[in-house]
């Protein structure tokens, strides 16, 4: 027999979200357990050294480590229970067992039974009423990217070259190349200066850069570091290790043109070119993936169209700000505790009405609003475009006969930009109850400004 | 004569476009007259000091001995000069963080007589004896 350990709600990840998630069914008064597969907690924050997290939780500019351990610490002092070094084998659902079916209501979804394997307790499992997903993102490869030549030593991911340098202490070369302008790559841009190697470029195939504005003057204007707009790395050179890459100007689509081809000598070839949500257990448990997110669809506490799986964090779409990924880590825990406590007893889930992003919008998070959850919904979206002179927003919903039913909120942006995520509330009391879609609609202003 | 110089406020991720009409002060430097774009107080404040004397704060990573992790997370507690910003870094390379420290212990008071500390942005605890040699021991 494999060991089994019972729960009320197990958090699979312990990075931010997973913690936030941890500490608010704790609070709930949930007995909770985090399993996490690294050493220690703290997720990718470990790795992000720089500063700027923390401004919209805590009024100051934290580090990434210093983010992550003001959540260690509040999980460590309520002693919620923590699993480190845990690989999750599977997860399957059970159905009540025999001895407590006679007493399991009609409609009981039943558990979570996780097959797990760490060093110290080998194969054992982990039973749960409710499951939070907390797995992060992960990077693309180069495999992802199209690039002729070999792979020589010195091709690495942004994402790499962080952990190389901020938990290793090592320098991945001396002269890089970077391709992708995303964040990670523009941080490493600096941390790369700052220890001395020399960052010869950023390559971006796009004619708009894809990191924040903040990060192209701190990272990359303050150090002279230039960035090449629809340029990219066409060709990798080097056997053992890389020794010169080509670069060439390429048009709208993407395609190379012909006679702008450059070759830069480089030792290193670092690859930002974006993260995608991590989510094999999500897939493994049959939950539907929304294309432009590549997470799972949720409604405004997490929860996913699996009853008592929630998910949240950069496990649901690729967020920009850690203290976003805190909240909702923070929702989705809470209506984890919430749904375990009922133990089985039929769902109290609302009906769930489907979020209409439409034309303007790269995507929104959650794609279901749940009418039986009171209170506020926080909506995040980014815009598919730079608006530069401004956007309407409106939410409104949208009744049974197709017509917009009740205007849910109404705001103006003075300009948005697909890599700023924005976020804001409705009302889920605003929703009638007979609504077939909350429609958002983005209108730009042009011309126009503020 | 008065020039208007535009560039993003980084004192949050929202990141407003700035204008700043920058004027010299007859000593060498600018004085900043007014500040247009920021949508809050910092942002004025930032957009100023940006032209008076621009400062980032330093964040880097030290390393360790007798301790769990190679490398321990630090960064300034204010703004270093932007133009000493490498200088700095490399006042750092031949620091060594040594175990116990707590998060928000100063490392180094008043680093190069900047006015600025340099305190762990992360605990740092000793290597648990059954460790020591569990990880490959890297050069610096
Ligand atoms: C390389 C990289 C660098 C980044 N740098 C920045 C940055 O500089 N600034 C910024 O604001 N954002 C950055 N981000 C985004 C950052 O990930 C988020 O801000 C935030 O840390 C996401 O929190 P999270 O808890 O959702 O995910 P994570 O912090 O990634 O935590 C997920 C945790 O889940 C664990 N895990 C995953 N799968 C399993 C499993 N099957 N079983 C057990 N445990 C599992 C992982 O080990 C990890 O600890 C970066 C992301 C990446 C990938
Ligand atoms: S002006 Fe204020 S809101 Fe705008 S980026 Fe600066 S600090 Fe942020």
């Amino acid at each position: 027999m494999i060991p089994r350990e019972r729960r009320d709600v197990v958090v699979l990840g312990g990075g931010p979200a997973g913690l936030a998630a941890a500490l608010a069914a704790s609070e709930s008064g949930s007995d909770v357990l985090v399993v996490e597969r690294e050493e220690r907690l703290g997720g990718i924050l470990k790795q992000c050294v720089h500063d700027g997290f923390g401004l919209v939780r805590f009024g100051e500019q934290l580090a990434g480590p210093e983010y992550a351990r003001r959540y260690i610490d509040l999980v460590e002092g309520r002693r919620v229970a923590v699993s480190l070094e845990t690989f999750v084998h599977s997860v399957r659902r059970e159905a009540p067992a025999a001895a407590r079916r006679a007493a399991a209501a009609d409609g009981d979804p039943g558990f979570f039974v996780l097959t797990c394997v760490n060093r110290d307790r080998g194969v054992f499992e982990l039973e749960a009423r409710a499951l939070v997903l907390a797995t992060g993102c992960r990077e693309r490869t180069d495999r992802q990217v199209f690039i002729h030549g070999d792979r020589p030593a010195g091709v690495l991911t942004a994402g790499l070259a962080q952990h190389l340098v901020n938990i290793e202490g090592l320098l991945p070369g001396r002269r890089a190349v970077i391709l992708g302008s995303g964040d990670i790559g523009l941080i490493m841009a600096r941390r790369l200066t700052l220890e001395g190697m020399e960052v010869e470029g950023v390559y971006e195939l796009k004619s708009e850069p894809s990191g924040l504005s903040r990060n192209l003057r701190q990272c990359l204007e303050d150090f002279g570091i230039p960035l090449h707009l629809s340029t990219t790395v066409v060709e990798v050179h080097g056997k053992r290790r890389v020794e010169a890459v080509t670069v060439a100007a390429v048009d709208q689509r993407g395609q190379v043109l012909p006679g702008t081809e450059r070759r830069v000598a480089c030792d290193t070839l670092v690859l930002s070119v974006g993260l995608i949500p991590e989510n094999e257990i999500a897939e493994s448990l049959g939950l539907s993936l929304d294309p432009a997110t590549k997470g799972p669809r949720v409604d405004q506490a997490g929860e996913s169209q699996a009853e008592g799986v929630f998910v949240c964090g950069n496990a649901l779409h690729v967020n920009d700000l850690a203290d976003y990924v805190s909240e909702s880590g923070e929702a989705a825990g809470r209506a984890a505790a919430a749904f375990a406590a009922r133990n089985g007893a039929p769902a109290a889930r609302g009906r769930l009405v489907p979020v209409k992003a439409g034309p303007g919008f790269l995507y929104a998070v959650p794609q279901f609003v749940d009418r039986g959850r009171p209170g506020k919904a926080v909506l995040y979206f980014r815009s598919n475009a730079t608006l530069r002179e401004g956007a309407r927003f409106a939410a409104r919903a949208i009744g049974p006969d197709g017509a917009p039913a009740a205007t849910l909120l109404e705001k103006r942006y003075a300009a948005l930009r697909p890599p700023e995520m924005e976020r804001v509330e409705i009302d889920v009391a605003l929703v009638p109850v007979d609504a077939a879609a909350v429609s958002l609609e983005l209108e730009r202003k042009e011309g126009l400004r503020g | 004569m008065a020039e208007t110089r535009k560039f993003v406020c980084i004192a949050c991720p929202r990141g407003c476009p700035l204008e700043v009409d920058a004027e010299p002060d007859g000593k060498g430097g600018f004085a900043a007259l007014a500040v247009r774009g920021n949508a809050c107080r910092r942002g004025e404040d930032y957009g100023r000091a940006e032209i008076v004397d621009p400062r980032r704060s330093l964040t880097s990573t030290l390393r360790t001995e007798g301790a769990a992790e190679r490398r321990l997370p630090v960064r300034t507690t204010g703004g270093v000069p932007l133009g000493r910003l490498v200088e700095a870094a490399r006042a750092l390379d031949g620091l060594v963080a040594r175990p116990p420290l707590k998060c928000g212990d100063v490392i180094v008071n008043n680093l190069l007589g900047l006015g600025v500390d340099l305190v762990a942005t992360d605990d740092l605890s000793a290597a648990a004896a059954a460790d020591q040699g569990r990880k490959p021991a890297w050069n610096n």
